[in-house]
């Protein structure tokens, strides 16, 4: 009788483990983003903006996308060693002051890179638009972003723009994203 | 203490090489525990732009006589605790090194026990079988004297 409920419990464990190892599977699956914003936007789609709470790269505290509701958000991910960033640095700098006073921010996430090296990059390109970091690239993920660098705007509502150009944009391109993100 | 004290010699000869590696460590050891972030490999089989800027790092801070551990946490600081290749041995990342070998034990235990204790249930089921016939136990033992003949 008692090898009998020994071999019970030993088939029950097994089983409950199997069963553990499968649930840890499908979370897994559901919550690894299918190619995130980026791939929805390619489709048409204009999916709400993934929420995120960063540090600013300067130490001054979290900024969470969320608390930016209500204003038009230009989301653009750099790097100090991506060298397509030092090209688009200056025409988010301009879009930033230009648009500030119709509701317009612009944050750049400092991705998979040392904060010294981002503070340096913001001094030599005049960058002063809030920089947050992201050193572990946990951001990346949820907005499809495989190369740097990626912009998305993000209208009032919190959706993302569905003209989405992926890699470097041109000053023109970005003007023409943040206008009809005001529009919307 | 004569069988402990060649078990303690090895200890101390492995515990050696391994405390100046933590104390000086070198690019390559390094390089071969830390992953670069964007390509998912370890940086000596990477040479994306942040491989390249963080071995320059790391060749820095040896210079500057940190220790390996000081040189992993200031990585860990900058770009997350997924940047060591293996999980550290702390908090809850000492399961992932505690589990298997406790898991292995377990298992051994258990297959211990069942084979211990098949090995017994079939035990009573050779001793108490039926006697023989004493005609067919005499007829037995002739072949047998025969056979061995």
């Amino acid at each position: 009788m008692t090898a009998r409920r020994l071999k019970l419990g030993a088939q029950a464990a097994a089983v409950a483990v199997v069963a553990g190892l499968l649930a840890i599977l499908g979370w897994r699956l559901s919550h690894q983003g299918n190619g995130g914003v980026a791939r929805a936007v390619a489709h048409g789609k204009r999916p709400v903006a993934p929420g995120f709470v960063l540090p600013s790269l300067y130490g001054k505290g979290d900024v969470r996308l969320t608390s930016l509701r209500g204003k038009v958000v230009v989301l653009n991910f750099w790097a100090s060693w991506c060298a397509p960033c030092k090209q688009e640095a200056p025409h988010f700098e301009s879009a930033s002051k230009r648009y500030a006073s119709r509701g317009v921010v612009v944050i750049g996430v400092d991705v998979n890179d040392f904060t010294g090296d981002a503070k340096h990059f913001a001094r030599r390109y005049g960058v002063t638009y809030p920089l947050l970091h992201d050193g572990s690239g946990k951001t990346l993920g949820p907005y499809g972003v495989s190369l740097l660098p990626e912009t998305f705007v993000i209208d009032r509502g919190g959706r993302v723009l569905d003209d989405r150009v992926p890699g470097e944009l041109t000053g023109a391109q970005l003007d023409a994203s943040i206008r009809r993100a005001l529009r919307s | 203490m004569r069988r402990l004290l060649p078990a303690l010699l090895a200890a101390l000869a492995l515990a050696a090489p391994a405390l100046a590696s933590e104390r000086h460590p070198t690019l390559a050891q390094l390089e071969s525990r830390i992953m670069c972030p964007i390509c998912h490999t370890t940086l000596d089989q990477s040479d994306s732009p942040i491989a390249r800027r963080m071995k320059a790092f790391i060749s820095q801070r040896i210079a500057a006589g940190d220790s390996m551990s000081q040189i992993e946490d200031k990585l860990v600081a900058q770009f997350g605790p997924a940047v060591l290749a293996s999980p550290s041995r702390r908090g809850f990342n000492l399961l992932v090194w505690v589990l298997p070998p406790v898991g292995i034990v377990l298992a051994a235990i258990v297959l211990g026990v069942f084979a211990f204790r098949w090995s017994r249930s079939r035990e009573p089921a050779t001793a108490a079988g039926p006697p023989l016939d004493p005609e067919l136990e005499r007829r037995l033992d002739e072949e047998l004297a025969r056979f061995d003949h």
